[in-house]
């Protein structure tokens, strides 16, 4: 009998607009020393799905209307509440997705690390703390016995991602449940934390649920594979069979999604065209901040270079993708470029004119030529302002339309990044997140820039969502003949789309190279090193790759 | 941390000052004075009374004057007590007025606190919704009603409680304190459900459950401290705020406070009496701000090494 077995897993949650099955009668089963993914979209429930077998959705509105997990032979879904509380974090522990909201920001994370050995274990808290130093240190943790009694806030993303890790695995669970553990981490972290998981399950026979809307970092972890969509599993199997062997059209479109190799050289002829003149050029950009966090009556302020000495060109018509992890300064020079921030020295001069010179009333028409899509669509659209407002706005205020013209304009334009005519008056809370985004690309294009900057514009998107946006935007790239800098951490996103890619670290430039030979042949050791850590989607292939970076973890 | 505080003393400077400026016209300029009675005074009398008190000085020699003896810790002598100092009667009123202010305090965070956490575990239930309407009640309901209100129920019908006086009969502090306690035990109530409901909504609250902790661990050890930060902000301000707005309470329960010497002089015209309690009562606010200020920042363990660094 296998460790965990599910079936007819079914939680329903009931809102103002009825009842919602989040999770529709799923089963699936898992035994010690395998890893099950769950795959789907955003919404799929497979978060859910797991959280219901501890009961650790929001009850109500939530509710478990019926099925059975057993675990080892024990119905989860039936026991009382006290004989949960003895599984969960005991038996069954969870990682889950959000280091940074995931631990109580007022607890040490000693403290917090050492309560379920207190509370399940009967020993004492000095124990406790020895364990819970050493949990810290198998985690990656340096000098642990210091560290033990900081708080979160003073950890980084990864590091406290490892700390929930360690406060996962110290009771030594025999499931171990892993929300979307890397989703919020930098690839080279990511790379660090699954190899980290998977030596554990190694060395302690655990078995593992592994939840997760990348299949790229599914091929390498998981012996078996469920998909998920719309509260039901619409497929599942050994891995190399989702991958290999694909029967459902879901699976099939996921795996479609995934933006694989470089872009055709065929979209634009002229970049490679370098005795142009240069649309933006450069020259020892610096951006620094002050520190001033310890209030105006501290003046030993720290500076930090976000922006340290950058010189770059990007021609007319070209797609240059800015790489780099978060922190090294990849948005901020796209916000120097335009001007958002106060530029500490250098030039950014764009068409012949330096724009660090420029008051902003002379700005004003510069802006007209270069405009921005944010991350998040959620936070970048106003959300008191129709569509329709969004999207005349930059057109009335550049002088571009009248307002007998504007409605024909806004709806041309809506047309253009595929959104129907009829929603011209809804709000953004109307729209999904993807349709959000085609707003926003649609605001950024409005004016007829000759630059835009993307910030990031698919990351907060699901992989089917983002494989249609960065059509939208490479087709609007073309009809416009616009030329972009496009920003993200996924350098997979970036090699789909870009032609040039500029590699930033710590503030400063530290490669640029046309995307085949960058690919191809990475000069720079931190540019090895992130394309090292970027996990395919190919089982076969991905094994082998995390073989070789688990094995110094398992051995030492 | 040494600097954090002086930064803000520094700041109450002009705060203060703008107090007593606005204090010392305003009562001026309200019509009588301190010596105007109804039955006719001599004039000559009069005159050495505002010489005596230097009221025929013009007015910016007296609020300069005033300030220099502010300066100097004195609040002046009282125009309606003579031979008795404002400094005086506020030393003799304010421990009478403190612990009554202390009592309704703990009144005031002891029920105010239980019923929010309580109310915020299960929201939009019963559990929910009677002890927040209790609160929504005890916030419009004001004190001169509430006081006779519970004298009528506890004292006269049941006899459990005496109605009135100050530590004269045993059991005469309870009535006031609940009294004076309980508009602010309903804010507090409002103020922990809220804090407690957006706390007990976060990621890591959903984590310590997932460790398998009793549900009073999570309450308790990680809900509780973030929960009441909101609280603990307001706590200062409320603890100034009940010595300040004693008098009623005072009066109804004839207790020989503050509030009392506060309202009276308010009638009386005594200058300086009401110039030194509204000032007194000003830097009381004001240093109970500051110290639940740093209450606050140093219970989130995100700002508390700011407070260190600042030192």
């Amino acid at each position: 009998m296998p460790l965990l077995e599910v079936d007819n897993l079914t939680t329903h949650f009931h809102t103002r607009e009825g009842v919602v099955k989040a999770v529709d009668g799923i089963s699936f089963s898992v035994d010690r020393g395998e890893t099950l993914a769950i795959v789907g979209e955003s919404g799929s429930g497979k978060s859910v799905a797991c959280y219901s077998l501890l009961k650790l959705i929001p009850q109500p509105p939530g509710k478990i209307v019926a099925g059975r997990a057993l675990f080892e032979g024990r119905d989860l879904l039936q026991t009382d509440n006290k004989t949960l509380q003895q599984i969960r974090g005991n038996d069954i522990a969870i990682i889950f997705q959000d280091p940074m909201t995931c631990l109580n920001p007022y607890l040490t994370v000693g403290e917090q690390l050492i309560e379920p050995l207190i509370y399940h274990r009967n020993i004492s808290r000095k124990e406790a703390t020895q364990r819970a130093i050493e949990i810290l240190g198998e985690v990656g943790i340096v000098e642990p016995e210091k560290r033990i009694n900081s708080y979160p806030h003073e950890f980084s993303g990864g590091m406290r991602q490892r700390v929930m890790i360690g406060m996962a695995l110290i009771a030594e669970p025999k499931l171990l449940i892993c929300d979307e553990p890397t989703t919020a981490l930098d690839v080279t972290i990511q790379a660090q934390i699954l190899g980290l998981v998977k030596a554990l399950q190694l060395k302690r026979n655990i078995a593992v649920i592994f939840i997760s809307h990348d299949l790229a970092v599914v091929a390498g972890v998981a012996d078996k594979v469920a998909v998920m969509k719309d509260g039901l599993i619409v497929e599942q199997g050994p891995v190399d069979d989702i991958f290999y062997n694909t029967q459902h059209d879901y699976t099939k479109k996921l795996l479609a999604s995934i933006p694989e190799g470089a872009k055709p050289e065929t979209s634009n002829p002229d970049a490679s065209n370098i005795e142009n003149t240069p649309l933006l050029a450069i020259n020892g950009l610096k951006t620094h901040f002050h520190d001033y966090s310890g209030g105006w009556l501290k003046r030993n302020q720290k500076v930090i270079k976000a922006v340290d000495d950058v010189s770059l060109k990007i021609q007319q018509g070209e797609i240059l993708g800015l790489v780099g992890e978060s922190g090294s300064g990849k948005s901020t020079l796209g916000r120097s470029i335009l001007q958002l921030v106060p530029v500490t020295s250098g030039s950014v001069i764009f068409d012949g004119t330096d724009l660090t010179s420029l008051s902003p009333a002379q700005m004003k028409p510069m802006r007209r030529r270069m405009q921005m899509i944010f991350q998040d669509p959620y936070a970048s659209l106003n959300p008191r302002m129709t569509v329709f407002d969004t999207l005349a706005e930059p057109l009335l205020y550049h002088g571009l339309a009248t307002r007998k013209t504007v409605t024909e304009q806004v709806l041309a334009l809506m047309d253009d990044v595929g959104l129907a005519r009829s929603a011209i008056r809804k709000y953004p809370h109307e729209f999904s997140g993807g349709q959000r985004q085609r707003i926003a690309v649609g605001r950024a294009v409005s004016t007829k820039p000759e630059l835009v900057i993307a910030d990031e514009p698919v990351s907060a998107l699901d992989v089917t969502i983002q494989a249609q946006i960065l059509d939208l935007i490479l087709t609007l790239i073309d009809k416009h003949n616009l030329t972009m800098l496009f920003i993200s951490h996924d350098l997979s996103v970036v090699r789909y789309i870009a032609d040039r890619i500029a590699v930033m670290h710590h503030g400063k430039l530290v490669e640029t190279g046309s995307t085949e030979s960058l690919f191809a042949a990475p000069q720079h050791e931190y540019t090895k090193k992130l394309l090292a850590a970027i996990p395919v989607a190919d089982p076969a292939r991905e094994r082998e790759r995390q073989a070789a970076l688990i094995e110094p973890i398992i051995n030492s | 941390m040494f600097r954090f505080i002086l930064s803000r003393l520094l700041q109450a400077i002009p705060v203060l000052l703008v107090v007593i400026t606005a204090t010392f016209f305003l009562v001026r300029a309200a019509p009588g004075g301190p010596f105007s009675a109804e039955k006719a005074v001599p004039p000559e009398i009069i005159k050495a009374l505002e010489a005596r008190y230097h009221l025929d000085q013009p007015m910016w020699q007296q609020y300069f004057g005033y300030l220099n003896d502010l300066v100097h810790g004195e609040f002046g002598p009282s125009f309606r007590y003579p031979g008795r100092t404002v400094n005086e009667l506020i030393a003799g009123g304010l421990p009478i007025t403190a612990e009554l202010a202390l009592y309704a305090m703990l009144v005031a965070i002891i029920i105010g606190v239980c019923a929010g956490v309580f109310a915020a575990l299960k929201p939009n239930t019963p559990q929910d919704y009677i002890p927040m309407s209790a609160a929504m009640l005890g916030i419009c309901m004001p004190s001169f009603l509430m006081g006779p209100l519970l004298v009528l129920v506890f004292g006269i019908w049941f006899e459990w409680v005496p109605v009135s006086g100050w530590g004269d009969l045993p059991g005469d502090k309870i009535l006031p304190a609940i009294t004076l306690g309980s508009g602010y035990a309903a804010f507090l109530a409002r103020l922990s459900r809220g804090g407690m409901l957006e706390v007990m909504s976060q990621d890591y609250i959903r984590t310590a459950r997932a460790k398998g902790l009793p549900e009073w661990v999570v309450v308790l050890k990680h809900g509780l401290r973030g929960g009441l930060i909101p609280v603990i902000a307001f706590l200062g301000p409320a603890f100034a705020g009940l010595l300040s707005g004693s008098f009623v309470v005072e009066t109804i329960f004839q207790i020989p406070g503050l509030g009392r010497f506060y309202v009276q002089a308010a009638f009386n015209r005594d200058y300086t009496m009401i110039l030194g309690t509204t000032v007194f009562f000003a830097t009381l606010i004001v240093l109970f701000n500051l110290l639940s200020d740093i209450i606050a920042v140093w219970i989130n363990p995100k700002l508390r090494h700011q407070l260190r660094e600042g030192s």
